[in-house]
């Protein structure tokens, strides 16, 4: 079985800060890390090679420092890593990035299960998976919270509003993956990493993939930014301050105002 | 990378403008690094239009065949009955408002079974027509037959705009319809209007205190999903009933490559309760701990609420992923909305900013979250709240 999982280098944005005049994120020095959601999926992906000693290869589209996260990925037990680096991606919205590694997965050949993170934390549009699935013509399963593969059969669990289903599905598919509460990621030993620096990692241009540059980067982002601005200003309420006693009857008394309490 | 054009003055709001830092002034001149993405977010501010994204190579479509403002209707099933989830009533109060300053007509697009059921509630909100796929293979989602039907209708109707919740089930089916028709989505609107013609998308972007107006000029139909809680619903035409166009698509082989095994629905999921709970007591990093976060569950009891958290009370293990209020969220629009320690990242303010009556308690009288709230308590969140609930218990 073939295993394909899609990652994305992100800022860490437990650590970034916001500039308060312009309200834009402070990116200098905040370190980047692989999207939490996409190291669950990779986990998981793992997890079945252990099982069915499936191949798992990673993809990644990014800059060239992006090749970090394909490290990681194979000092975690990946097996091959596929960067796609290229000023020709530069610009790209969902509907390029999907088409970009569409083409890309088709060029890798050989693939039974697809994983991807649902969302990437930097953008949280959850367009990317089911992008990528349409591309290649295949089922797509979204927000799952585990998936699992024996024979050419995948059985995910997945949410939906107000609860929880359990699907089945023919390979090949691609399964989008949620993560656990309190997911902690899994780190590799230095020994682990200093052994994966063997593993391959190619790195394509939109010219190796056999790329339509009609739908790379901005000529395949069909969304704009019109302008943006600070959230609107709004008048403020009225402001009180004291001792927390005093600010607790204040608060009470504001409850009782608006009748939330008798 | 961003093209600018000889007659830059190196004004530099252009500089203060970018997202990713990626704009200095050099000699009097813009310049751009490479940390460029072409986000085109400095196009619009400077003042001698100097700055462009490089001209692409897309073939101009005739817009002009594209009419109408859709909603996709999403059915709820608990495991007994069916009904429209209610988020499809607000899209199709604000799917109104677009299609009058449009001039089109305002269409609900409903798939599934027995779905006449559901065509006088639909017609209620201004609805001039409604498009059915009505057959009992259509009963449960199925992303490959849901996409299939909305594809085979957008192809054959040409719709300006289309309207998805953002639920679980819109969030799988719109993007896949997105790829396939090369048209743009947005995700998560905070708001929608008319500009020249076009539909403005906004939303935080660039993860920052910072909102975007998003368009897709070239491009038809223009897509976005939108929370539930947003718009309101309101009812504009009762008793009026919408006309009918009911369509018979076959189900493509593929969609049964998918297969629903079993379906579990939660007693009462907390995430529910969020949406729909009166009263919301939500907490930040300001509520410090474990213990904070008692507190205010004990306050929500007392006023028959549900308690919500920041993403950063989220990130430090505070209250699952599910409770938090926000743009990656839940958005709420309760009766009272009680931010405790949490500063007001626009993240979280889209996500409460609908709630009737506000009050903000924040150590620091700066913070954002004041600039929503009908009342602003300057003071420890924690400390205030444990005298507050003292008090009440007498």
């Amino acid at each position: 079985m073939n295993i394909i999982v899609c990652i994305k280098q992100v800022p860490d944005s437990t650590q970034v800060k916001v500039d308060p005049k312009t309200g834009t994120l402070i990116r200098a020095g905040v370190p980047s890390i692989l999207n939490p959601y996409d190291h669950f999926a990779l986990e998981k992906a793992l997890e079945i090679k252990q099982k069915t000693g499936a191949k798992v290869t990673v993809l990644s589209m990014g800059p060239n420092q992006a090749v970090a996260v394909l490290r990681l990925a194979l000092a975690l037990g990946a097996d091959e890593g596929v960067l796609l680096s290229d000023r020709a991606f530069a610009g790209s919205d969902t509907w390029a990035t999907a088409y970009a590694l569409a083409t890309a997965i088709r060029k890798i050949g050989s693939y039974d299960l697809i994983l991807c993170g649902q969302m990437a934390i930097d953008g949280d549009t959850a367009q990317t998976g089911p992008g990528i699935a349409n591309q290649l013509g295949i089922p797509q399963i979204t927000f799952c919270s585990n998936v699992d593969a024996n024979g050419n059969q995948v059985v995910v669990k997945k949410l939906i509003d107000g609860g929880k289903q359990i699907l089945e599905a023919d390979m090949p598919v691609l399964v989008t993956m949620t993560m656990p509460v309190d997911y902690a990621p899994k780190y590799p030993s230095f020994l682990a990493a200093h052994k994966a620096q063997e593993k391959t990692i190619y790195t394509w241009t939109a010219a190796d993939i056999g790329a339509d540059p009609g739908k790379l980067g901005l000529n395949g982002s069909p969304t704009r930014v019109d302008r943006i601005f600070p959230p609107p200003a709004r008048q403020k309420g009225e402001m009180v301050s004291g001792s927390p006693a005093e600010l607790a009857a204040k608060l009470v008394e504001i409850l009782k105002k608006e009748s939330f309490v008798k | 990378m961003i093209q600018i054009a000889a007659n830059c003055v190196g004004c530099g709001k252009c500089v203060a403008t970018c997202p990713f830092g990626a704009l200095s002034i050099v000699n009097r001149k813009a310049v751009a690094s490479a940390s460029c993405t072409m986000c085109g977010a400095c196009v619009s501010v400077c003042p001698m239009k100097a700055l462009s994204l490089p001209a692409t190579g897309a073939v101009k479509k005739d817009l002009s065949a594209y009419k109408g403002v859709w909603v996709f209707i999403e059915i709820a099933d608990d495991g007994r009955t069916q009904q429209v989830r209610p988020v499809g009533f607000e899209l199709l109060s604000k799917g109104r408002e677009l299609a009058d300053q449009l001039g089109e007509e305002l269409c609900a697009v409903v798939i599934g079974d027995n779905v006449q059921n559901y065509y006088a509630e639909l017609s209620q909100y201004g609805t001039d027509k409604i498009y059915a796929v009505n057959a009992i293979a259509y009963r449960n989602y199925n992303t490959l037959s849901y996409a299939n039907a909305m594809i085979t209708l957008i192809r054959k109707y040409n719709p300006s705009v289309v309207l998805f919740p953002s639920t679980y089930i819109g969030r799988d089916l719109s993007p896949r319809i997105s790829s396939e028709l090369f048209v743009g989505l947005t995700a998560d609107c905070t708001g929608l209007s008319i500009k020249e013609g076009n539909l403005i998308q906004t939303r935080p972007a660039f993860g920052g205190n910072i909102m975007a107006d998003i368009k897709c000029p070239d491009y038809r139909p223009q897509m976005a999903t939108v929370r539930p809680n947003v718009f309101k619903k309101v009812v504009t035409t009762a008793g009026r009933m919408a006309t009918v166009v009911e369509e018979r698509i076959t189900i493509p082989v593929q969609a049964g490559k998918v297969r629903i095994v079993q379906t579990e629905m939660d007693p009462v999921s907390e995430n529910q309760k969020l949406d729909e709970a009166p009263v919301v007591v939500s907490g930040g990093r300001g509520m410090k701990d474990k213990e904070g976060f008692e507190l205010l569950e004990t306050l929500a009891k007392t006023l028959g609420g549900a308690v919500g958290a920041s993403r950063a009370a989220v990130d430090m293990g505070f209250k699952p992923k599910e409770t938090q209020v926000g743009q990656s969220g839940v958005t709420v629009a309760s009766k009272l909305y009680i931010a405790c320690g949490i500063s007001g990242a626009v993240q979280h303010v889209v996500g409460m900013e609908h709630s009737d009556v506000i009050i903000g308690i924040n150590k620091d009288a700066n913070a954002p979250i004041f600039n929503v709230c009908k009342y602003g308590i300057v003071g420890d969140a924690k400390q205030v709240i444990s005298k507050a609930l003292e008090q009440l218990k007498k």
